[in-house]
């Protein structure tokens, strides 16, 4: 209670204020280092979001320092010491109660207006020319359908830059959230309904995402990759993945790989055209030419792969694809099959 | 515990009623509004202890990328748990017991209104738990999150029982919530005691009222969507099942119909208690005393009109989204009203910076922040980057922590003198108050930016690499921080409950009913019941007359006789919708003892 109180307390929220001044910018500073980042769109829909946030993050840090700042200022000014007057007994004043309801509402309408005006803008239909694709979300891994070029992919959702992307979004089993945190908000995947965004990519790159509605065992898991390249390159990739399944050579290391996908039991779930027509698992026409397995989980090497397959629910708890119990010799072949897919 | 004082004035001894007896049986068969309060206390407490080490679980799991301390389907129990735990085991009942023991002695009463089924309630309540927790060693704690989403929670996406025990055991506690609930309300429009109309009535009862409105109107919307779940998983409905032609998102409207009320059944009571308190120690009566009541009774009526601002990422389309951003950001301006009257009513008064004060400040400054996040998320396009974030569970800690448990620790050394008649140590409270303050930002303020930088909730783990490794490092040691914050204040509360020095009536000042009588009170109370003229009656000339009548024996006392079938009828009830999962053997005895129960409490002398 003595006079050094006031000194403390001010000390206590210069070095909180200077603590966390620092902080804010490191994190909008880059994004190299938060590549999921929300605060660091590289779409149009994500920059309307992102504009819409930095207007409300602003009325907000205002309102907290002045409210703040009153309760504090309240707190050393009228703190018990000797030679304080008695409080007078005040009861309430209709002036300040009006004021401070109208004040708060007429903020309120400052962060209003631009919210509806941005949830209709976002929410309307996707721009003309805009390239379709269907999402359909599994537990726990991503299906991608191009309807467009009859193309069936998983977990690596490849664009080009600057054409609008319109996403249609179904589920196969539980619910799911799309999530590039890149290119603007999530939506989810609902069974029973259809759901739609829409993004225009500005910048080419790899950019993370994942589900964020909790899904089972594994929905950390349930990972995946936006590439949104030049449109060129996108076309190479278009034609590539239209191609029909590469047929290995007789005799080589892969076509032993076949026999084995043949054997072991991947037909059930899997397609690679030609050779099997499951349709539980992800589409395995281009595996060879992903940069990632397992949703995302792990690179796309030959040992990650090799790894990946000798036991997948300990590698991604509650997988539905079961240990096959390979033998290394079937592995190895079955990892060069997978691979020669590209 | 409650009857040791005597009262002021000599001819009490004559007209008192028969001490209350001590022991286990006593606590078992007790009627009387105190004991319950404290057993309510208790038990929450312990529960708030068992949600907190399921929090420090989760955080040694999140310190590191990858890790493998804990499987994912454990991790999912864990986070399930956790917030069931904090939400229905620790928080409501943690009010509960201020309403149990405060209610009566504010609004000058001798027991509730329903003193056996308020029992009933605390027995319902306690078996509900232990139920819900009986989970982790049969078969599987429930892991579907305490939002519990349709379609996950059906039979062929959850095969195991915890689910089932997840929603009987909240069915269990809809009983507790719901008989409780009546009884307050009853308790507060029919006992108070002359003279104490509506608008003299202390800010805590009036909240207690609110909330006991939200919880009858809201319990019984979770009950329905509880049954219809067990339909399904039970018996082959398709209330929620895709397949069947059903809409999952029914659930997800159903339970936050509830959800959102109940987000204000958890924060009523604590502004209601820091309504008490800041007046106390400010010495001087709360700042806009009408327009701090009609705010809350605002935001609990205009709760029913913003559920959907959970669902923002569902599709339900523009429209809907325009309108429940715009009704929820209307909740602001009634809370925000709220905050201004409170730092209205410091301004210009002589604050002690006792620890009931010093909590009451953290929760004013905390909720600040817990609000503004959420004005945040009110809007649907920024909450599209935020919902199902890191950023979401800085919000609601701040919330329910910042906001509803340091309002029931200010609650706590506020009541505690009144509750033992004993002191609370300050200098440890002190410490308890800024380890706990540093602890939960530490905890939680990073939370915040690990959610907008892209972290999503409810994942057991993260890769490297994505920038979230030193926040999460930063939460685990805030966490483990509160831990240490809790056990100072626990030995605070085991040394001062014993040695601490006496309390005497009215140890703060304080201008409402209950610092006009003994700490602890007699089990009856008010020797006779007081006549009131204004709110603040303590605060008044007349005050010292006042006191002196209240412990003046003016004739017989008729306090309601202890019953053993409250906890029978309760132990039935449990067992009746245990056999739900157990099977008819557990069930048909369980319908049994219930009936027997409520026939012999029907029908048992009440005096």
């Amino acid at each position: 209670m003595s006079a050094r109180r006031p000194h403390l307390t001010a000390r206590r929220v210069l070095a909180a204020a200077i603590a966390l001044v620092p902080m804010l910018l490191l994190l909008v500073g880059c994004q190299d280092q938060f590549p999921q980042s929300s605060l660091h769109p590289r779409s149009d829909v994500g920059w309307g979001v992102q504009r819409l946030l930095e207007s409300i993050t602003l009325w907000v840090v205002v309102i907290f320092v002045l409210v703040e700042g009153a309760l504090i200022v309240a707190v050393i000014r009228f703190r018990n010491r000797p030679g304080l007057p008695e409080p007078k007994p005040v009861h309430g004043h209709t002036g300040l109660e009006i004021g401070w309801t109208i004040a708060p509402a007429i903020v309120l309408g400052f962060i209003a207006v631009p919210t509806v005006l941005t949830i209709f803008k976002t929410q309307d239909k996707a721009p003309p020319g805009a390239l379709e694709v269907k999402v359909v979300g599994h537990q726990w891994w991503w299906e991608f359908q191009y309807p467009e070029f009859k193309i069936v992919t998983a977990n690596e959702l490849h664009v080009p830059v600057g054409r609008p992307v319109a996403l249609s979004l179904e589920t196969a089993d539980v619910i799911h959230s799309f999530w590039f945190p890149a290119m603007g908000g999530k939506r989810d995947l609902v069974p029973a309904h259809t759901n739609y965004m829409w993004f225009t990519p500005e910048q080419t790159g790899a950019f993370p995402g994942q589900c964020a509605e909790l899904c089972g065992t594994s929905h950390a898991n349930m990972r995946m990759k936006l590439i949104v390249s030049a449109p060129e390159e996108f076309q190479a990739w278009v034609a590539a993945q239209q191609a029909p399944p590469v047929e290995p050579d007789s005799g080589s290391l892969a076509a032993q790989g076949k026999d084995v996908f043949l054997e072991v039991g991947c037909i059930a779930c899997h397609t690679i055209e030609g050779v099997a027509p499951g349709v539980i698992g992800p589409n395995l026409n281009h595996i060879g030419s992903r940069t990632t397995i397992a949703s995302a989980m792990f690179d796309n090497t030959p040992e990650q792969l090799g790894k990946w397959l000798e036991d997948p629910p300990a590698r991604k708890p509650g997988a539905l694809m079961p240990k096959l119990g390979l033998a290394p010799n079937q592995l190895a072949a079955l990892v060069a099959y997978l691979h020669s897919l590209k | 515990m409650a009857t040791t004082t005597h009262p002021v004035g000599g001819i009490a001894a004559d007209h008192a009623p028969a001490e209350a007896g001590t022991g286990l049986w006593s606590w078992i068969t007790t009627v009387d509004h105190k004991r319950i309060g404290v057993l309510y206390g208790v038990t929450s407490f312990l529960f708030f202890l068992v949600g907190g080490i399921e929090a420090l679980i989760i955080r040694i799991q999140l310190t590191s990328p990858d890790s493998t301390f804990i499987s994912p389907d454990v991790y999912n129990q864990m986070f399930t748990m956790h917030g069931t735990t904090m939400i229905f085991l620790a928080i409501m009942p943690l009010s509960a017991s201020f309403f149990n023991f405060m209610i009566p002695l504010m609004i000058g009463a001798r027991d509730v209104a329903f003193p056996r089924l308020n029992a009933f309630s605390y027995w319902v309540y306690l078996f509900g738990a232990l139920f819900l927790n009986l989970s982790f060693v049969i078969g599987g704690a429930p892991d579907v999150g305490w939002f519990g989403y349709s379609n996950l929670t059906s039979k062929q996406y959850s095969a195991g029982t915890g689910v089932d025990f997840w929603a009987v055991g909240l069915q269990i506690l809809g009983i507790a919530s719901l008989a409780a609930a009546f009884n307050f309300i009853v308790t507060i429009v029919n006992l108070r005691a002359p003279g104490l109309k509506f608008m003299r009535m202390p800010v805590f009862v009036w909240m207690t009222l609110v909330t006991s409105f939200l919880i009858i109107f809201a319990f019984p919307v979770i009950t329905v969507a509880l049954v219809f779940l067990l339909f399904d998983r039970m018996v082959g409905t398709n209330f929620f099942v895709p397949s069947g032609g059903a809409d999952p998102v029914l659930w997800q409207h159903l339970f936050w119909l509830f959800g959102h009320p109940e987000v204000y059944i958890l924060i009523l009571p604590a502004m209601g208690i820091v309504s008490e308190i800041l007046p106390t120690f400010s010495r001087k009566p709360l700042f806009g005393y009408p327009v701090v009541i009609y705010s809350g009774i605002f935001i609990g009526f205009m709760g029913w009109g913003v559920w959907s601002h959970h669902m923002f990422s569902v599709g339900l389309g523009p429209i809907a989204d325009s309108y429940f951003a715009l009704a929820t950001m209307l909740i602001a301006i009634p809370t925000g009203v709220k905050i201004f009257n409170w730092i209205a009513t410091l301004w210009g008064g002589r604050i002690e910076l006792k620890t009931a004060m010093l909590f009451a400040l953290g929760f004013i400054a905390m909720f600040i922040i817990g609000g503004l996040s959420g004005v945040m998320h009110a809007s649907p396009p920024a909450d599209l980057q935020q919902t199902d974030t890191y950023f979401v569970v800085a919000h609601i800690h701040y919330v329910l922590f910042g906001g509803s448990i340091m309002g029931i620790f200010a609650g706590i050394y506020y009541w505690f003198p009144k509750v033992t008649g004993r002191l609370l140590d300050e200098k440890l409270g002190q410490i308890h108050f800024w380890l706990m303050l540093v602890a939960m930002n530490v905890t939680f303020f990073p939370m915040h930016f690990v959610g907008l930088l892209g972290m999503p909730r409810r994942v057991y783990t993260y890769p490297a690499g994505l920038g979230f490794e030193w926040m999460n490092v930063m939460s685990t040691i805030g966490a483990f921080a509160i831990a240490v914050s809790l056990l100072v204040f626990i030995a605070n509360l085991v040394r001062s409950a014993r040695r601490g020095p006496p309390a005497g009536p009215n140890p703060w000042g304080g201008p409402t009913l209950e610092w006009a009588i003994p700490s602890p009170p007699p089990i009856y109370n008010f020797a006779t019941l007081p006549h009131v003229h204004r709110a603040d009656p303590l605060w008044e000339q007349d005050a010292p007359q006042l006191i002196e009548s209240v412990n003046r024996m003016s004739g017989p006392i008729h306090m309601p006789p202890s019953s053993y079938w409250p906890i029978v009828s309760a132990f039935g009830i449990t067992l009746l919708l245990g056999g739900m999962i157990f099977g008819w053997w557990i069930g048909i005895p369980g319908l049994v003892i219930m009936l027997v129960g409520i026939f012999s409490w029907t029908f048992e002398p009440c005096h």
